[in-house]
């Protein structure tokens, strides 16, 4: 076993004992909440961190599963049936965007996630026959999945995790693999992919759609821990802050959205329980780590770690640069 | 009785879209010209609607409001340039985002000030009676908006076709690095159209409240309608501003009347249309 995987066995099993360490069930909820923002994050980050497409609609994910999986339960749906259609629905429409928003690129493209994403949201808000307008709607129970109850904190947590990691290996995997290494082909030099034979448009597609699909579980997650879903969950807000996760912890690296997830989770709740408005801070993180932060904590923190571990004047090797959308 | 139904209804849109043109005319400008949605855009309507109610609120007239919310929001427009904007030139990725960020702490900042309650905005006075043509009552302030929108648009025409500055503005648009190379100053350029499309955001702002109040949430429901206006219009283009805005305008009011729970759904569909068929919109140019 060499250095690495000792160090995921020591964070797996200090993640898996977090209920154990911490017995209060506000503190394990707090960290199942972290678990899914982190997950909706590095699925976003595919896109923006990988792909170069910078997407600002990725909470429809979270609201197209959320909806589709309340609906098909109080259709009368078992909970296996309707997360799996669910799931299946809202990747779906992942693809049909997808093939929306890649007609452009860079700045278009986050023009068009951003306008899709809105009519998500303004469906959710205005369709109240379906969706319960500014109401919302809630689901009546969570599942039972292999007739584990996951109804107390720390159960929940530990399902979360599971999910969670799963999602995490699969996605690190993706980004080790030949489709990964393709992917940020895509976004240095989307030219000379294709002059090498690579079906740029088709990596991204593909990329996008993966990405939806991760979104979506981080969406059923969603539904499970809070079972209730409202227009305000899937408003250009929450797509900014899953973004700004990415950022925040360095959209070129696979951990950068996870500690992203960590502390932006943890600002929101602290700095809720003491103030009404988190937005005017939200602004103002985004606003400072875009102008003085734009790698990102991660990338930024690694560099300081090889400079000091060096000792040299000369600059550590650049980390990938934030890729600059194509002309 | 269905009748006057229809002639209201595309009076409503009308008037609709030309608020729309106000608001988007600058953002498509702005947009053309420094590559960049500003994505604060919704918030300043906001914004300029805020401003425009609190001024009439204080026994204002309604033109020095409309006025004051131009300057107003014309003052913070410059200030998000100069400031934030210039010292990221050359990263469009982060730009597009520090707008979004500086939009959620005007939307933030209105709701602490003006609270969650919708401010209503009384008309003019001599404009609250309904003008009467041919037996159907017409809402005299929805035809006032009509035209200054499209006094607006013939103002803007003028200025982008007949003035230096507007050829200038055209040049940059089409060829950035060329209007550079002839000695144009660009980045002033950017402050003027980026001025331009806030004074123009906030105005409508003001002249928006009689029709559709001021509230929050505002800013987010005309960011995206700004934003189907130019990607159906084309960026940078005044006239895919003005078709795009009357589109969006009559199908956003005919499907809110006829069809409240997917009038989204429906601005979808010609959105999605274009992107098929012209991705550059309808009078874009094709991105060098």
């Amino acid at each position: 076993m060499n250095r690495k995987s000792i160090a995921v066995a020591i964070g797996a099993t200090a993640c898996a004992a977090v209920p154990w360490i911490i017995t209060n069930d506000y503190f394990v909820n707090l960290a199942s909440q972290i678990l899914i923002y982190a997950l909706l994050a590095l699925s976003l980050n595919l896109l923006l961190g990988y792909g170069g497409m910078v997407s600002l609609g990725h909470a429809a994910f979270l609201g197209l599963t959320g909806y589709s999986t309340i609906l098909l339960v109080l259709a009368g749906h078992d909970q296996l049936t309707t997360a799996i259609l669910s799931v299946v629905f809202s990747t779906a429409c992942g693809a049909l965007f997808g093939v929306l928003a890649l007609r452009a690129s860079g700045i278009g493209f986050l023009m068009i996630t951003l306008a899709l994403g809105q009519i998500v949201w303004g469906i959710a808000y205005r369709a109240n026959e379906l969706t319960g307008g500014d109401n919302g709607l809630t689901l009546p129970a969570r599942p039972v999945p292999f007739g584990i109850d996951i109804n107390s904190a720390s159960n929940f947590y530990h399902f979360t995790l599971i999910v969670f990691a799963i999602a995490l290996f699969c996605i690190w995997r993706m980004t080790r693999s030949p489709f990964g290494a393709a992917l940020c082909g895509t976004r240095d030099q989307p030219r000379r992919m294709s002059m090498l034979g690579h079906n740029v448009w088709m990596i991204q597609w593909l990329t996008f759609v993966i990405a939806s699909f991760w979104g979506s579980i981080s969406g059923l997650l969603y539904i499970y821990y809070n079972l209730f879903m409202s227009p305000h969950a899937i408003s250009l807000q929450q797509s900014a802050e899953a973004l700004l996760m990415a950022i925040l912890g360095g959209a070129t690296t696979l951990s950068g959205p996870i500690v992203g997830a960590v502390i932006i989770t943890i600002v929101k709740n602290v700095v809720s329980t003491y103030i009404e408005r988190w937005n005017i801070l939200l602004g103002l993180i985004f606003v400072i780590v875009i102008m003085f932060m734009p790698n990102g904590l991660v990338p930024g923190c690694r560099q300081l770690w090889q400079s000091i571990q060096s000792r040299r004047k000369a600059p550590a090797p650049e980390t990938k640069s934030a890729s600059e959308p194509a002309p | 009785m269905q009748w006057q139904f229809w002639i209201v209804q595309t009076l409503n849109s009308v008037s609709f879209g030309g608020l729309l043109f106000l608001l988007s005319s600058g953002f498509s400008l702005a947009f053309g010209l420094m590559r960049i949605p500003n994505l604060a855009h919704g918030a300043f309507f906001m914004l300029g609607a805020y401003f425009g109610a609190t001024v009439v609120y204080f026994g204002g007239d309604f033109w020095l409001a409309a006025l004051a919310a131009g300057v107003g929001v014309g003052i913070v427009g410059i200030a998000l340039e100069r400031f934030i904007l210039r010292p990221l030139a050359g990263n469009v990725q982060g730009q597009v985002l520090v707008t979004l960020g500086i939009s959620f702490i005007i939307a933030d900042v209105c709701l602490l000030v003006w609270t969650g309650d919708p401010w209503t905005v009384p008309a003019p006075p001599a404009m609250r009676r309904p003008l009467l043509v041919a037996g159907f009552a017409f809402p005299t302030y929805r035809l006032v908006v009509v035209v200054i929108a499209l006094v607006a648009a013939v103002a803007l025409y003028f200025l982008m076709e007949r003035t230096r500055l507007g050829a200038m503005i055209r040049a940059g648009v089409d060829d950035m690095e060329m209007a550079r190379g002839v000695g144009i100053p660009v980045s002033l350029l950017f402050t003027v159209v980026f001025l331009l499309g806030a004074v123009l955001a906030g105005a409508a702002g003001a002249f928006g409240g009689p029709i559709l109040n001021a509230y929050p949430g505002l800013d987010a429901d005309m960011l995206p309608l700004a934003l189907i206006v130019v990607i159906l219009g084309g960026a940078g283009s005044l006239l895919g501003a003005f078709v795009g805005s009357f589109i969006v305008g009559f199908l956003y009011n005919f499907g809110i009347a006829l069809f409240p729970d997917l009038a989204y759904f429906i601005l979808f569909l010609p959105m999605l249309l274009v992107l098929v068929f012209m991705p550059q919109g309808l009078f874009g140019r094709a991105a060098p």
